[in-house]
């Protein structure tokens, strides 16, 4: 047996995804990983530690190599800009990211976006042309044009249901996103045999992969 | 931002207090050792460079250069690595030795960082450069001697991944004739280590599924010599061809050496393309989140202070080993104190000058008026304390 590969595992909609996708590849994970209130968890059975952190932070403990391996959406990937291997798009957890506005919006004088992703929003923006505010806000970000905060937000949207209640429309998709499995890039030497295992077996069994 | 307050220093830059100094030059002092019993010698080179000349020749992108103006308008750098001040000197001082030149240094480099994240602004190298040969075995013997350098700086499980600019070079470009942009961005995306993104990328350039799963395959190239057969296989590039023939004569070389067990090839790996031209490698600790050496063949680089030769070498990163070290011995050689009162004062400091030239450290001090006791408040600070005081004669405590 190998050694212990230390997995940063998002905590709350991902991770329902993830550990199931785990399971379908034949990974021993027990159902109340996520029920519980410790942060590590030992897995002798799949040979695994899961580190549940918030989503957000999975690239940072990576690179730092405090876990070795990571599962993290593709959004927070390209916000926090990581030096880490992105080994696999694991297909789940599927959703958008997305200009939203209120379906009459015109340019007006002062151009401000509100959203959870300053960098992405930014970088998207810059590339369209467009020289705009962008403000960082933490939740709820469909209030700040409801409000008056901003004209227009970048957000994920996964079924566009909390778009309608509120009476937004996304204007333009930016970017898929998905759920990518990360290495640390020293780990990915080190465990290279066990990274690599976990990576044939998950291939397998991924939404859109070829069987063969 | 709001005026420093007095105890902090600039993001980026660290303090060395006593005990990590000491251990520090312990590891620089055992790696240079090493280099040297290799037949390499060390150089210092200058701190500041012209930006015109060393910092457009380094391999740091523009953006992580620290510039400085001088008082006559010219721009110049802190050095941000030393692999190009060395190209510079063997291309102008040493232009007259034979080659090889065979050059170690240690020093401390600067980045201009943006973000957190083991990413310093001042950190220290320790390296060696092997100019003039441009063989496989000139290759093989910077990576052993970087396999040596880690095992004398103390490190014990570590791993080396050896890759080859030119297999990538000659298979993009049997695969993508003419196309160098898309090229780029194939090699754009292994340098980014974005696996996801080099699929992606690969399936949308409209090559039929074999093209397609030939480069996709590269992904897999890992393991032991067998690597460099299994890739043959994916290319008829005469490049990609004379290249694995020249990784896997450094890959027979290492295995002479007794090494090739901490060597890895992974062709997937690839450097800064725009700099290396040959052999790169990187070296892993298994307690360290981060790679702690780095090296390969520049071809190029001397070409641009005058000297067309090749060249080949590594960095290891000293203070990150330092991080992962565990400290060898933890007790301290510690100082003898001498307490002397002023009539004595000659016969004390003669007795420190004594200890001194026989190498033991001695810390000399006035005893005070009321006869303290030597040893107040220095608990476990020294080995021992020798009183030149009153009409005793030298008493040994502590």
């Amino acid at each position: 047996m190998g050694e212990v590969l230390k997995v940063a595992m998002p905590k709350g909609r991902i991770y329902k995804k993830a550990s199931q996708l785990f399971r379908e590849a034949g990974i021993f994970i027990p159902d109340d990983v996520d029920d519980s209130r410790r942060l590590v968890i030992p897995i002798p059975e799949a040979n695994m530690e899961f580190i549940m952190a918030k989503p957000v932070d999975v690239p940072t403990y990576v690179e730092y190599g405090v876990a070795d391996i990571g599962i993290v959406g593709k959004d927070v990937l390209l916000e926090e800009n990581r030096d880490v291997y992105e080994l696999l798009d694991l297909g789940i957890a599927r959703c958008r990211m997305s200009v939203i506005a209120l379906p009459d919006w015109k340019p007006g004088i002062h151009l401000r976006v509100a959203t959870k992703y300053p960098n992405v929003a930014t970088r998207y923006f810059r590339e369209q042309g467009e020289q705009v505010e962008v403000i960082k806000l933490n939740g709820s970000i469909e209030l700040a044009p409801l409000i008056g905060l901003a004209d227009r937000i970048v957000d994920m949207v996964e079924t566009g249901q909390t778009l309608k209640d509120n009476g937004l429309v996304e204007r333009e998709s930016i970017f898929g996103i998905t759920s990518r499995l990360i290495a640390n890039r020293v780990s990915y030497r080190m465990k290279n045999n066990e990274i690599q295992e976990l990576c044939d077996r998950l291939e397998k069994v991924m939404p859109g992969a070829v069987k063969s | 931002m709001s005026k420093p307050k007095g105890f902090e220093k600039p993001v980026g830059v660290r303090d060395y207090l006593p005990r990590a100094t000491k251990r520090l030059r312990r590891i620089e002092r055992g790696v240079l050792d090493c280099m040297a019993r290799w037949g390499y010698e060390t150089i210092k080179t200058p701190t500041i460079e012209y930006y015109d000349t060393v910092g457009i020749a380094s391999s740091t992108s523009d953006r992580k250069l620290f510039k400085l103006l001088n008082n006559r308008g010219q721009t110049l750098v802190l050095r941000s690595d030393l692999t190009a001040p060395i190209a510079r000197v063997a291309s102008s001082l040493l232009r007259e030795e034979p080659l090889p030149l065979r050059l170690s240094y240690h020093a401390n480099v600067f980045r201009a960082i943006e973000e957190e994240a083991g990413r310093e602004a001042e950190f220290f190298q320790t390296g060696v450069e092997l100019i003039g040969d441009r063989s496989p075995e000139a290759d093989a013997e910077v990576v052993a001697l970087a396999i040596a350098s880690l095992q004398a700086a103390g490190v014990k499980t570590f791993k080396f991944a050896l890759g080859h600019v030119g297999f990538l070079n000659g298979l993009f470009d049997e695969a993508l004739p003419g196309r160098s942009e898309d090229q780029k961005a194939l090699k754009e995306r292994l340098l980014h280590r974005d696996y996801v993104g080099f699929r992606e990328a690969a399936e949308s350039l409209g090559l039929n599924r074999e093209q397609q799963e030939e480069l996709e395959g590269i992904l897999r190239l890992r393991g032991g010599r067998e690597v460099c057969d299994q890739a043959a296989g994916l290319s008829r590039h005469p490049l990609a061809l004379e290249s694995l023939r020249h990784l896997c004569s450094v890959w027979e070389a290492l295995d002479d050496y007794g090494v090739s067990e901490h060597v890895l090839i992974d062709l997937t790996m690839i450097g800064d393309f725009s700099y290396y031209t040959g052999m790169v490698f990187e070296g892993y600790a298994a307690e360290l989140g981060f790679p702690v050496c780095s090296g390969g063949r520049y071809d190029n680089l001397l070409r641009q202070f005058g000297r067309d030769v090749p060249a080949t070498g590594f960095a290891l990163k000293t203070n990150r080993i330092l991080d992962g070290v565990e400290d060898p011995s933890p007790e301290e050689e510690l100082p003898v104190l001498i307490v002397y009162d002023a009539a004595r004062r000659a016969e004390a400091l003669a007795e420190a000058g004594r200890l001194r030239t026989e190498g033991q450290a001695a810390v000399t001090r006035l005893a005070n008026e009321t006869g303290e006791s030597a040893e107040a408040g220095d608990g476990g600070r020294y080995a021992r304390v020798l009183l030149f005081t009153g009409e005793n004669a030298p008493a040994s405590r502590g």
